[in-house]
């Protein structure tokens, strides 16, 4: 794509810009902010990628997963301030989803151990598991202040903090991740995955940019389903303190 | 503390605050064993506080609770609210029918409960078995508040902590409920504790009556010390409740 097509592209910018200012959306300042913001990072990580593919260093390639990681953390991490530790669980699951997906990955040889393929792939896996991390939490907190009274039940009538919370904790679990297995069951039907367009769109072979679609939505299942209950079943022993008691400020 | 009865709970000197505000301040006494105290006092005195503290769902900020001479730190918390339950006024429910309901602290332990059990503990809170299979959302707030106390008796508990159970039914209901209390506490010789906001109800059913205000323990003694408060507060209050 030329720089003249790329800049014709901010059109798409300009429309939303127009519609909110007519409209009085007040979201002008927003829709700038986010323009400026992705036109800085994914050039600023265009020329990052491009030097750690040249130089193949697995130290640059550990950084940048590294990297990914902690921003991830940061952002999710927002959603559970309540929840003591919350950085370090929210890092651990990060941490073990990388390392289960792309040790299956490399381990079995699906992909080729090389920066062109761990980093993107990291990237789609890291980010989906922090939006599930978000989810997750979003959904826990709200079920605990709505079942509080349901949760002391359960410990005043003898049971385990674990017993207490286990059908908020399952039904938070659940609730992450429906929408991966949803959006699962129309991909290809709705809507072209991204990555699967873009392979298309750079002139790869639609059934191996297919395949490699399928490995990353496969990838994703596993990644859904470690991050929530990974961050579940770290999160709810901190809600009760040693003699089985809710805290309040949780 | 020298007692003329064996205590069921003891409290010495008792304080709990939330966040450097005082909930409870000091409170010193011992609850009768196998008799029912009723705890009496206006919105805010702190008695559902001291209730929670003795099922061990919230610590003294200072001081300690014994029940039975041991003190509560001590106890394992599962066992020890095995042993003291608790029927809270909101009377909360898991989502489920009655039986889900009922079947829940054997649950916990990883037992089973009989339909037969189930009837049993139902009839005993005057609800018939057609209740068992019904939905919890299409119970009534007296039936709900029936439910939670039959399922406070399947644990046995040696002692039953009562927040306002009957605050919610109707005459014939609280009649039910207070003849249930009553024969519980003789046929098995159960230690209450009863929130009551009823006088009559503390006078009639009580053997022993504690009155607190603003966190304070102002009045206790036997349940007719309601018909004659030494306390002025108390005397007021009495006097503001019965007009």
């Amino acid at each position: 794509m030329t720089y003249t097509a790329l800049s014709l592209t901010l059109i798409f910018v300009l429309i939303p810009l127009l519609l909110s200012k007519v409209l009085k959306l007040g979201l002008e300042k927003d829709t700038m902010i986010a323009t400026i913001r992705s036109i800085i990072q994914l050039l600023a990580v265009g020329y990052i990628l491009k030097f750690v593919f040249e130089t193949g260093s697995i130290i640059y390639i550990l950084l940048m997963v590294a990297l990914m990681i902690f921003t991830a953390t940061l952002n999710a991490r927002k959603k559970g301030a309540g929840i003591r530790g919350i950085t370090w669980k929210i890092a651990s699951t990060l941490v073990v989803v990388e390392v289960v997906t792309q040790g299956v990955l490399l381990g079995f040889g699906i992909i080729p151990a090389t920066a062109q393929y761990i980093i993107p792939i990291s990237g789609m896996l890291i980010g989906n598991s922090m939006v599930l991390s978000i989810l997750f939490l979003n959904r826990f907190t709200a079920e605990i202040t709505s079942h509080q009274d349901e949760i002391e039940l359960i410990l005043s009538l003898g049971g385990t903090p674990k017993q207490a919370i286990h059908r908020q904790l399952i039904s938070a679990i659940k609730a992450s991740m429906i929408p991966t297995i949803e959006s699962q069951k129309t991909i290809g039907l709705v809507q072209l995955p991204g990555m699967m367009s873009g392979q298309i769109i750079g002139g790869a072979d639609p059934i191996q940019a297919v395949q490699f679609q399928l490995l990353i939505i496969f990838a994703l299942l596993t990644t859904a389903t470690l991050s929530s209950i990974m961050i579940g079943f770290l999160s709810y022993p901190v809600l009760f303190n040693e003699r089985m008691q809710i805290i309040e400020n949780k | 503390m020298k007692t003329l009865y064996e205590p069921a709970i003891h409290f010495q000197q008792v304080s709990f605050s939330v966040n450097n505000k005082a909930i409870l301040k000091t409170i010193t006494g011992s609850i009768p064993k196998g008799k029912i105290t009723t705890l009496v006092g206006p919105s805010g005195a702190g008695k559902t506080t001291l209730l929670k503290m003795c099922n061990g769902l919230l610590t003294p900020t200072n001081g300690h609770i014994f029940i039975d001479d041991q003190p509560i730190a001590t106890y394992e918390p599962t066992t020890l609210r095995r042993q003291v339950g608790i029927a809270l006024q909101s009377a909360p429910m898991i989502a489920g029918t009655v039986f889900d309901n009922l079947a829940l602290p054997r649950s916990l332990q990883g037992k089973a409960l009989t339909q037969q059990e189930a009837s049993q503990f139902l009839r005993d809170v005057g609800l018939d078995d057609s209740f068992l299979q019904r939905s919890i959302t299409e119970l009534s707030g007296g039936q709900r508040q029936k439910v939670s106390i039959a399922r406070t008796l399947i644990n046995h508990s040696s002692i039953l902590l009562l927040d306002e159970i009957t605050s919610a039914l109707d005459r014939q209901s609280v009649q039910d409920i207070e003849a249930l209390i009553v024969t519980l506490n003789k046929k098995y010789n159960v230690t209450m504790i009863w929130i009551t906001h009823n006088l009559q109800q503390a006078l009639t059913i009580g053997h022993y009556t504690w009155v607190m205000m603003d966190g304070e323990l102002i009045e206790t003694g036997q349940s007719s010390l309601l018909d004659a408060p030494n306390n002025p507060r108390v005397a007021e209050f009495v006097q503001g409740v019965n007009a």
